[in-house]
């Protein structure tokens, strides 16, 4: 089960790696969002993939039994879900100002931040 | 339902903390509570100022008395919900978190009061000093907190109110440099939590002063160098060391002046404290494994960053140049690696803290006295303002390294302890990067100072303003301190680097009863 989620995750990231490397910035978004998912993916898979086995402490015991599941990644993935998704969602508006702002999703063009023709300093006093 | 018969020792602190232990959250607590309160009241403007520099002044006092405590007494653990490390997540103010973030508390102090002069009403509506001071707890808390995962948190509540500060006013310059900003930094902070994904794997904890100690019973078998290029590569991201610096220039000089002064002051400096503190403090032997790799990201930071500021024409840029020279400075100390070398880089992170946001106000005020932000437009500073020109120059000594000012310490320790090992070549990159920035910034002073303006305009009367004067003074007045008396800051930064390359101390705040099984 755990080879079978390394490929996937594997996929994922190439996948996210490979729109992130785009020029345009929707498909840079999508990116960025394959590669949040494939980081929570990856968080999951370090806490065990079993099932059937309830992460509880028996009676008596001081650890969990073996083989359970470790119920703390999946707490992280939590904190890691509203994290990106928020960000997505500030990025996406982000992206869609830049659209209607510069008027391009070209990240080539968007050179009004570092002007192509931008002047040099004074060479003499 | 009857009582639990299980002994809760075990897993719980039963004695409530020591008051003094209360520092150690109190900054971030009272920063978030700021924060709240001024959103309650974000639609009554004029409150804003009082309220915003009332809690950045308790911030410092704060902080100033966690700095006290931790220097006498050692490092200060406190646990959320009183559950025992590694359970519970820990705050640990050791000396080097807690001298950063009262730094950080003195400059945004600082810039709060250069923004009551600089963010107008619509600044002001829009939030800029909510944003303020969740960005200090967020700064704050990636200080002192003692947990990896939570130092993520941090990093990404910093993160998502420096958006907020770095599109204030919306215009398309700044989106367009803000785009850049959030994506890069977005995906640095994800390379963080891939890595921290791992680490959890392999340790099987997340809280630092357990993996510190485990670190060297998993060496043989875990694949920590791995994991420790992985960290250094996401922090080099925050931090804007050179492959990918990128994001550092395209976007630091599009947002209102405070707000790069606080960026370029801070979220670097995160960065580099974020780097030093996993690869010093949890994992040096991998450190040392890939210290050539950071030593040559380091000398081309440093170099490139210089010959950047020597080719600007726009003041704002090329103090982003600057920032990024500095970095390959603090970089330089963490690929070295020896006690020397890691409190050289602690002391230029402080320096740098300092000057880097004095830098910026000042190209805000020399644009505002000159009427515009090029080195081809400005002129005739010095004849105008006079004391403004004597604290810009001292600055940009500083910031050169040049004595008797604050650079020149740190870049001492630095090449000092680059030499000890051998490293020439790390030595002769300093130097050069050094002589770079200051051909870059006297340049600087010749022509937006020292030459007459080039075209004469109306001479605008313009007032002083002590929200402009105090800030400044009091950052310069830091600068040539530390520079004239370096005994006590240098004391503090050698004691905090060995903290951290024999972090017994901070594992015992932790655990008092010895390592967590």
């Amino acid at each position: 089960m755990e080879a079978l989620f390394a490929i996937l995750i594997g996929l994922f990231f190439a996948a996210a790696i490979y729109l992130m490397l785009s020029k345009h910035t929707v498909r840079i978004l999508l990116g960025i969002v394959l590669l949040g998912n494939g980081v929570n993916l990856l968080l999951f898979t370090t806490g065990r993939l079993t099932r059937e086995v309830p992460p509880i402490i028996p009676n008596g015991m001081d650890a969990l039994a073996a083989g359970a599941a470790n119920p703390l990644p999946q707490a992280l993935i939590l904190t890691a879900i509203v994290i990106s998704f928020s960000f997505f969602a500030f990025l996406l508006v982000l992206t869609y100002r830049a659209y209607q702002e510069l008027g391009t999703d070209n990240t080539d063009e968007m050179r009004l931040a570092e002007p192509r023709d931008e002047e040099r300093p004074p060479l003499g006093y | 339902m009857a009582a639990p018969s299980t002994d809760i020792s075990a897993a719980l602190v039963l004695v409530s903390p020591h008051l003094a232990d209360w520092l150690v959250v109190l900054p971030v607590a009272l920063m978030i509570g700021f924060g709240a309160v001024l959103m309650m009241v974000r639609k009554s403007v004029r409150l804003h100022g009082t309220i915003a520099i009332t809690g950045l002044a308790l911030l410092v006092f704060l902080d100033a008395a966690l700095l006290v405590r931790v220097s006498t007494y050692g490092p200060v653990t406190m646990v959320m919900g009183r559950w025992l490390p590694p359970f519970g997540i820990a705050f640990t103010a050791d000396l080097f978190g807690s001298l950063m973030a009262f730094v950080s508390a003195i400059v945004a102090l600082a810039a709060g009061v250069f923004a009551l002069r600089d963010i107008d009403a619509g600044g002001r509506r829009y939030g800029f000093f909510p944003f303020l001071m969740l960005l200090m707890a967020g700064v704050s808390g990636a200080f002192l907190t003692g947990d990896i995962f939570n130092l993520y948190v941090w990093f990404e509540v910093l993160l998502i109110s420096s958006f907020g500060l770095l599109i204030l006013g919306s215009e398309p310059e700044q989106i367009d440099g803000a785009l850049k900003y959030a994506v890069l930094n977005l995906i640095g902070t994800t390379l963080f939590l891939i890595a921290i994904g791992y680490l959890y794997a392999i340790f099987g904890t997340l809280n630092m002063a357990d993996i510190a100690g485990k670190a060297s019973r998993l060496r043989e078998t875990a694949p920590l160098v791995t994991l420790t290029a992985l960290f250094i590569l996401a922090f080099a991201m925050k931090a804007a060391a050179f492959p990918v610096n990128f994001w550092l220039p395209a976007s630091y000089h599009t947002p209102r002046i405070t707000v790069s002064a606080l960026f370029g002051g801070l979220l670097t400096k995160v960065g580099i404290y974020a780097l030093i503190r996993v690869t010093v403090m949890l994992f040096p032997v991998e450190r040392e494994e890939l210290s050539l790799v950071v030593a040559i990201s380091a000398a081309l930071t440093m170099v490139i960053g210089a010959l950047g500021a020597l080719a600007q024409n726009d003041l704002r840029r090329l103090v982003g140049y600057v920032v990024i020279a500095g970095i390959g400075n603090m970089m330089a100390g963490v690929a070295i690696g020896t006690p020397a070398a890691v409190s050289g880089s602690i002391l230029y992170a402080l320096h740098s803290v300092v000057t880097m946001t004095a830098l910026y106000l000042v190209a805000g005020e020399a644009a505002r006295l000159g009427g515009a932000w090029s080195l081809s437009g400005l002129g005739g500073l010095y004849r105008r303002a006079p004391w403004f020109s004597a604290a810009s120059l001292a600055l940009f000594l500083a910031a050169a390294g040049l004595p008797p000012l604050s650079g020149l310490w740190p870049k001492v320790a630095l090449l000092k302890a680059s030499l000890d090992i051998g490293a020439w070549w790390l030595a002769a990159a300093i130097l050069i990067s050094a002589f770079i920035v200051t051909l870059a910034l006297s340049r600087v002073f010749l022509l937006a100072y020292w030459r007459p303006r080039p075209e004469p305009a109306p001479e605008l009367v313009i007032a002083r303003d002590w929200r402009i004067a105090w800030p400044l003074g009091c950052l310069t007045a830091l600068s040539i301190l530390f520079g004239l008396f370096p005994e006590t800051v240098l004391d503090l930064s050698q004691r905090a680097a060995t903290g951290l390359a024999e972090p017994s101390a901070y594992i015992r705040s932790v655990f008092p009863g010895g390592a967590a099984p």
